[in-house]
């Protein structure tokens, strides 16, 4: 399609949209005051910052952790298997919030409030890993048997198919998905607000519990969120489209 | 190369792929299987490969007895270089890369040295244009070649084919079997899993019927096509010239 009559038709729908979003405001007869919740912009920034800084920590976290449980789920020792996919299933099967609450009164309580934070993206880190785990899974038993039976014929070791074939093969596969989960990360870590960590939803809840002002506060938070998650989300489409060009 | 094989079993389930294979090959350079699919070909080519271990029986080439455990069967496989009808490049390398990465990781050749390598290879084959192109990028009878190169590089005692014609058009078949004929006139030794009864006759010094699991006969490739000694192969014979 040529480029001009997508970016028309991209154009349309955004007005349209927001052209429906404004009516349905208007009919609200809704009194906007913007002034009032701007003048805590710090601490929007501040929450902002430290949302980023929790998915900073959980992406690189979750993902290792999704590596290991998806490697345990291959090992040779059947317990640790098992040990893994009930793991897997019982973080998958709860609420992320129950969840939170549980190893929050196990653990995160007595800490200090920096590792308070840790705490939290470490939780939120062991559940997206459970997730990941299984992207990851999926994309190691998407790697052919030939692809296999090759490495074998030219005298790989176990290691050095993993390091060559396997994992290059299954990142392929996993990146969209993977990405996905990334932009999960991000929104799910709003739920850490429950805890009392000052992250961008925190801010946002008691902002408007001062001012009451609650679309001139949320409808920025959710531009906020969006500004982290757009990018991720165009990033898997292109992700997506070089994966069907390859196969 | 020499090759004897000692009461060779291999079942998958309930099924006999091979049965109680007695045989030994002699001297030769060059050996055809042929035989109707499901006969055992592919099996026994996947065991001297040392990629399937039998159940029983015992298996020596060049006189030394193939061990079927790991370490042992590693050390095998290095000296073999295999080629499998589905070519089995890796998608994510280049044609390059996928002869360089078994030159670094298991010959121990450096990077310039395992790239030098593979260039001058890729350039016998008239594939240099297509180093830097990945395996979606080409087609059948060049990634084929490319295979064969990643076979030959390493400079096997043996190299092992596996159906490399099966998947590709007549032209293409033509282009691959030209450079197999040419690695036998250099005098590499190899073993051969065909369907095509012209080439195997004209490559091969020795063809081996199979079917059933079971070596029926083998014998020098002309005297084989011409004076087949059992039913069955006179019967695959026929069933496959005739057309």
């Amino acid at each position: 399609m040529p480029r001009l009559t997508r970016i028309l038709s991209f154009i349309a729908a955004f007005v349209l949209l927001a052209g429906i979003c404004a009516g349905a405001f208007a009919l609200l007869d809704y009194h906007w005051n913007w002034a009032q919740a701007a003048s805590y912009w710090r601490l929007f920034l501040d929450g902002w910052l430290t949302t980023v800084g929790i998915s900073a920590l959980a992406i690189p976290f979750s993902c290792l952790i999704g590596m290991l449980l998806a490697l345990a789920r291959r090992a040779p020792i059947m317990p640790l298997r098992d040990a893994v996919q009930i793991f897997v299933e019982l973080t998958r099967g709860t609420p992320l919030l129950v969840q939170l609450f549980i190893y929050w009164y196990a653990f995160g309580e007595k800490l200090s409030s920096d590792l308070r934070l840790i705490a939290g993206a470490l939780t939120l880190s062991f559940f997206e890993g459970a997730y990941i785990s299984e992207i990851f899974r999926a994309g190691i038993e998407g790697v052919g048997a030939s692809q296999l039976e090759t490495a074998r014929s030219l005298g790989f070791s176990r290691v050095q198919t993993y390091r060559y074939v396997i994992f290059p093969l299954a990142l392929r596969q996993s990146l969209p998905p993977l990405a996905g989960q990334f932009a999960s990360i991000i929104k799910d870590s709003s739920l850490l607000s429950v805890l009392g960590i000052a992250e961008f939803s925190l801010a946002a809840t008691q902002t408007n519990s001062i001012t009451y002002t609650t679309f001139e506060i949320y409808l920025p938070v959710a531009l906020g969120y969006l500004i982290l998650t757009l990018p991720i989300s165009l990033w898997t489409q292109r992700l997506e489209q070089r994966a069907r060009f390859e196969t | 190369m020499r090759l004897d094989l000692r009461h060779l079993n291999k079942s998958y389930d309930a099924n006999r792929v091979i049965d109680d294979m007695t045989v030994d090959f002699g001297e030769l350079r060059s050996l055809a299987l042929i035989g109707p699919s499901g006969g055992g070909k592919s099996t026994l080519l996947r065991i001297i490969a040392g990629l399937v271990a039998p159940d029983s029986g015992d298996i020596a080439l060049n006189g030394e007895q193939l061990r079927f455990n790991e370490p042992a069967l590693r050390a095998h496989r290095r000296q073999l270089g295999v080629v499998f009808q589905a070519y089995n490049l890796f998608p994510h390398l280049s044609a390059l890369t996928n002869i360089t990465l078994p030159l670094e990781k298991v010959h121990g050749l450096a990077p310039a040295a395992a790239a030098e390598l593979a260039r001058e290879t890729l350039r016998r084959f008239a594939l240099a244009d297509h180093a830097h192109k990945k395996p979606a990028e080409l087609s059948g009878g060049q990634k084929q070649r490319v295979a064969i190169a990643r076979a030959i590089a390493i400079k096997p005692r043996l190299l092992l084919f596996d159906e490399p014609t099966s998947a590709l058009d007549p032209e293409m078949t033509a282009e691959v079997l030209d450079v197999i004929e040419e690695l036998k006139n250099e005098g590499r030794d190899f073993l051969l899993v065909t369907h095509e009864m012209g080439f195997a006759r004209h490559v091969a010094d020795r063809v081996a019927f199979l079917a059933q699991g079971r070596i029926i006969e083998h014998a020098p490739a002309e005297e084989l096509f011409a004076n087949p000694q059992s039913q069955e192969c006179r019967d695959f014979l026929a069933r496959i010239l005739r057309h």
